[in-house]
């Protein structure tokens, strides 16, 4: 039984931050001291890195493969390494104890992997590996056997639209490129990713760069661009490295370069890192951002097609929208618009975070209802508490109620409950949590990130925020959500790009769905989440107090007294609502009403 | 030609041209803080939005192109709420002090709350404090009064070519500053100040002048170069206190450091009235009329030419005559006195 043992370790940013170097050092070391690489197997039994694969809440996550059969460990240390050599790749007994359990299967089994499939295969570092699984074939069929045009008509029957937040149809984008007279053209991979909570293009140029590439070079022969950028942000160190040494290897391959496949076509890409501002995320303040000048948005028309990246007919693609064009071409327009629903083509790669049990990276065919990815994939609630509402789209996005939850998560659906697709961002949010406190946190985010460029946004968001900031802290004044109201629809009607349009939505969601916490707030002075600390009261429960004097150490204005041992007690005159206590005891001792 | 409507007047306008403009010729009035006909359009101020059919939300008519069969509204309760909307942001965070403002009479953001009416706030709330001293000669940067138009990055950058000035910070706390927030230190022509809509950039030297009441304007011509820019000057009783340019000038209104912010001298007791002549050797400079002064210059010009051949005499020429008055001059020493002694100051 000399089967052929593979050990697959997750080296995503989630996989490293939970230890997945060191597990995979470990590995390595074991290997050695137990002569199972030489001596007993040979080149047969490899260690092998692979990309995020989606389940993070669960990482470090190892497949270890004997022959045609994988069994896959969640929550694997550096120290328990050592037995699952000697139990399972030396002694053949997998250990079922530290093996994934049902819930895995289901998160995985309810998802379609399109863009995500090969991440957690292959090894994102490796040219072999991604040639291997057909790998540049699209890029070769594409420029040997297509016309431009062809390529154009092929995106457009797909029904393939932008991932990146506004879902415009990318063949028809690209057709508006190609049909200007132009001596050049750019197209630019846009990876900037800047929403709190996303991580999709992350993961996909950590877990597949050569994907991506590969998109950039078919987009660049149908629109005739013989320079491209992909513009990432500089806080991503592993993409920048991975998507570096992809660049590299593909050069050296010939795909990218002069005469690509043999054809007259010579197409090059470099990479400009972005400084981390979210509105650099915008096409025109990203085109702006590569020219060397502060990242602003432009006013558009001119549209980036017509007029991008130094005044030439510029494509703008996200990441997700390129990494599905090699699988367009290989395996047809028809396959594509099969899957998803009627004017939503394809899947969704969604980072599903929050309140709920499975976090991570999922993959669903558009159109899956948000009931099943809340449930079956996510697996509920984390902690049977109740489902409140699930944030989409990011911080331009909105609160989607429970009433909704049979919705079909694609463009359509999520813009009708007044929300939107946004990245693909998805936070899930439980009875616990405070939706003014949530719109609060967006809107913190939005003002800070604004360019400042236009009145509405840079001083309209900070007013919304301003006027958020006292009615959770118990200062709303009658008329606040009136006013609310007025302002969030004006800063959405006025303003320039699509920073200052969707800032308010976070707002005009919660105040459609969630109006009774508002009124809570500033008519009760009462926060029925029991977040926002200003409304509530802190007191100690005497019979759950054990005296340790915790409380009385965390609070800063010595509102706490009591003797050691015995029941404290809180004087609600000096308390200043910190909640310092609340959090210091560790009998639970301290409640909030 | 495009032909589009506007507030149901028809026009015809060649291509390129925006809807504002197309507008503006047929004297509507839609409000604008960051637009000058004399810069590229920027759209920040989102004053002069209007609703076109067909779009699905208003756009700002500066940036947007006129087009086939447009029909547009520059007038509605929604853009009448969204301007007044967004006047009342910009005033919750400006000073209140257009008492003792420069600008005060002469302020587009005043004269636009006025028009909105806006007398309370809906939304005063916390304000941003930029205002830092700057030591340089000319300009008095009061950042609290900026209203980020833009205007004096773009002229800064477009029409002279210096770029002197940017923006720092993001969101609420964003601010047009000189690089690294250090003191102002460029050429100096006052152009950014000439553009600014508010009190944000005004002259060191405007400083406690009359603004308005008595203050009388000349159209006259800048006297330092032979360029002739045209410039205005505010007077106020016997004294200059202010120089500016119009935009309809064939300078369009652009000037120089020396033509915007170098008239002090007019005012000085000490100025040069008449010319002065040395009657005698070693003797005192004393006034003269101009008739003396230049029947001085004849009688002894002759005189040397006659006693030391022309090749005696040379001549200077000045950047501040014009170019046919430079051309006068050298030929007046080529022919008349018979000499190629012949020079001009803006050779060195
Ligand atoms: C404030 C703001 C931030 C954005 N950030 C991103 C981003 O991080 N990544 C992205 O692909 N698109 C982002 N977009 C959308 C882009 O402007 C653009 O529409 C997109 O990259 C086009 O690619 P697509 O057609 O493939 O979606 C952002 C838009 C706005 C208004
Ligand atoms: S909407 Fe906000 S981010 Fe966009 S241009 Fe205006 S100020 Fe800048
Ligand atoms: S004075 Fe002239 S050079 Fe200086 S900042 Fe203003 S426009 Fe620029
Ligand atoms: S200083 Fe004046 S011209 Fe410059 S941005 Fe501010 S308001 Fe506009
Ligand atoms: S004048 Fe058009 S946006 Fe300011």
């Amino acid at each position: 039984m000399n089967s052929e043992i593979t050990v697959n370790v997750c080296l995503g940013t989630g996989g490293i931050a939970a230890g997945s170097e060191m597990v995979m050092e470990e590995f390595r070391k074991e290997f050695e001291t137990a002569g199972v690489k030489n001596a007993k197997f040979g080149d047969r039994c490899k260690i092998h890195k692979v990309g995020c694969r989606g389940f993070c809440a669960r990482d470090v996550l190892v497949d270890v493969s004997v022959g045609d059969k994988t069994w896959t460990y969640q929550y694997i240390q550096p120290e328990m390494v050592k037995r699952i050599v000697k139990d399972h790749v030396l002694g053949r007994q997998p250990i079922t104890e530290w093996l994934v359990g049902d819930d895995y299967h289901t998160f995985h089994d309810n998802q379609k992997k399109v863009i995500l499939g090969d991440l957690g295969k292959i090894d994102p570092e490796s040219i072999e590996e991604y040639v291997a699984v057909a790998g540049y074939t699209a890029a070769r069929k594409a420029l040997t056997q297509m016309t431009p045009a062809e390529i154009i008509e092929t995106m457009k029957k797909s029904g393939l639209r932008g991932r990146g937040g506004a879902g415009f149809p990318t063949g028809l984008k690209w057709s508006f490129c190609a049909a200007n007279e132009s001596d050049d053209r750019y197209i630019i991979c846009n990876a900037d990713e800047g929403d709190p909570g996303a991580f999709m293009d992350r993961s996909v140029v950590e877990g597949n760069p050569h994907a991506v590439l590969e998109g950039m070079i078919i987009g660049a022969y149908a629109i005739g661009a013989t320079h491209g950028y992909v513009y990432i942000r500089a806080e991503y160190p592993l993409a920048v490295n991975r998507l570096n040494m992809a660049l590299e290897q593909a050069k050296e391959k010939g795909f990218l370069g002069k005469k690509l496949f043999g054809t007259s076509f010579d197409f090059d890409i470099k990479v400009k890192l972005g400084a981390g501002a979210f509105v650099c995320g915008e096409e025109t303040a990203l085109i702006a951002s590569i020219e060397g000048e502060r990242g602003m948005p432009r006013a558009k028309p001119p549209f980036p097609a017509n007029k991008g990246l130094w005044g030439k007919p510029t494509i703008i693609n996200n990441v997700e929208t390129l990494a599905n064009i090699p699988a367009i071409i290989n395996r047809g327009a028809e396959w594509f618009a099969s899957i998803g629903s009627e004017k939503s083509k394809g899947t969704k790669v969604i980072a599903l975070t929050g309140k709920i049990r499975n976090t991570g990276l999922i993959e669903i065919p558009m159109g899956t209802p948000l009931k099943d990815i809340i449930f079956n994939i996510g697996g509920g609630i984390e902690g049977d508490k109740l489902f409140k509402a699930v944030q989409t789209g990011g911080p331009s996005g909105g609160c989607i109620p429970q009433q909704h939850i049979d919705l079909p998560v694609d463009y359509e659906g999520l813009k009708s409950v007044g929300s939107m697709m946004g990245s693909g961002g998805m936070v899930v949010l439980d009875e616990t949590d405070c939706m003014v406190n949530i719109s609060k946190f967006f809107l913190e985010f939005t003002q800070a990130e604004s360019c400042g460029k236009c009145v509405p946004c840079r001083i309209g968001t900070k007013r919304l925020l301003e006027i958020l900031t006292r009615i959770t802290e118990g200062n709303g004044r009658k008329g606040d959500i009136e006013l609310l109201q007025e302002l969030a629809e004006d800063v959405r009607d006025s303003s320039l790009c699509g920073l200052g349009m969707s800032a308010p939505n976070p707002v005009l969601s919660t105040l459609k769905y969630f109006r009774h916490e508002y009124e809570a707030h500033i008519n009760q002075k009462k926060c029925p989440a029991k977040v926002c600390n200003k409304l509530l009261t802190f007191f100690i429960r005497e019979d759950m107090c054990v005296g340790c004097g915790m409380c009385a150490k965390a609070c800063s204005v010595a509102a706490i007294t009591g003797e050691k041992k015995k029941p404290h007690h809180i004087d609600s005159s000096l308390c200043i609502k910190c909640g310092s206590c609340f959090d210091a005891c560790k009998f639970s001792a301290v409640l909030k009403e | 030609m495009i032909h589009l409507t506007i507030d149901d007047k028809s026009i015809e306008v060649p291509a390129g041209t925006t809807v504002l403009e197309a507008a503006r010729q047929l004297d509507i009035d839609i409000p604008t803080l960051c637009y000058d006909s004399r810069l590229k359009p920027y759209g920040a101020c989102r004053l002069c939005i209007v609703e076109i059919a067909g779009f699905p939300k208003p756009v700002t008519s500066c940036t947007t192109p006129a087009a086939d069969n447009m029909v547009v509204r520059t007038n509605s309760a929604l853009l009448h709420r969204l301007r007044k909307t967004t006047i009342e942001l910009l005033l919750s965070d400006h000073p209140n002090d257009c008492m003792v403002c420069v600008r005060s009479g002469d302020c587009t953001l005043q004269e636009l709350a006025y028009l909105y009416d806006v007398r309370e706030n809906r939304f005063s709330g916390g304000m941003r404090d930029h205002n830092r001293p700057d030591a340089n000669p000319f300009i008095q940067r009061d950042q609290n009064k900026c209203v980020m138009c833009g205007l004096c990055v773009r002229v800064c950058e477009e029409v002279q070519g210096v770029g002197a000035i940017g923006y720092s910070n993001r969101g609420f706390e964003a601010k047009v500053c000189p690089p690294f927030e250090k003191d102002l230190n460029c050429e100096f022509c006052g152009q950014c100040v000439s553009v600014c809509p508010t009190g944000a950039l005004s002259g060191k030297m405007w400083a406690g002048q009359p603004r308005q009441e008595g203050v009388k304007l000349t159209d006259s011509t800048c006297t330092y170069c032979g360029c002739g820019c045209n410039i205005t000057l505010h007077s106020h009783g016997d004294r200059l206190i202010r120089v500016s340019s119009k935009k309809t000038s064939h300078n369009r209104g652009w000037l120089c450091v020396k033509g915007r912010f170098g008239y002090d001298f007019v005012n000085r007791g000490d100025r040069l009235t008449t010319p002065l002549i040395r009657r005698e050797k070693g003797g005192a400079l004393e006034p003269a009329s101009w008739d003396e002064a230049v029947q001085f210059v004849v009688t002894r010009m002759a005189g040397i030419k006659e006693k030391h051949g022309p090749d005696a005499l040379a001549g200077l020429a000045s950047a501040r005559c014009t170019n046919e008055e430079n051309y006068l001059f050298q030929k007046f020493f080529r022919s008349v006195i018979g000499t190629n002694n012949i020079d001009h100051c803006a050779r060195y």
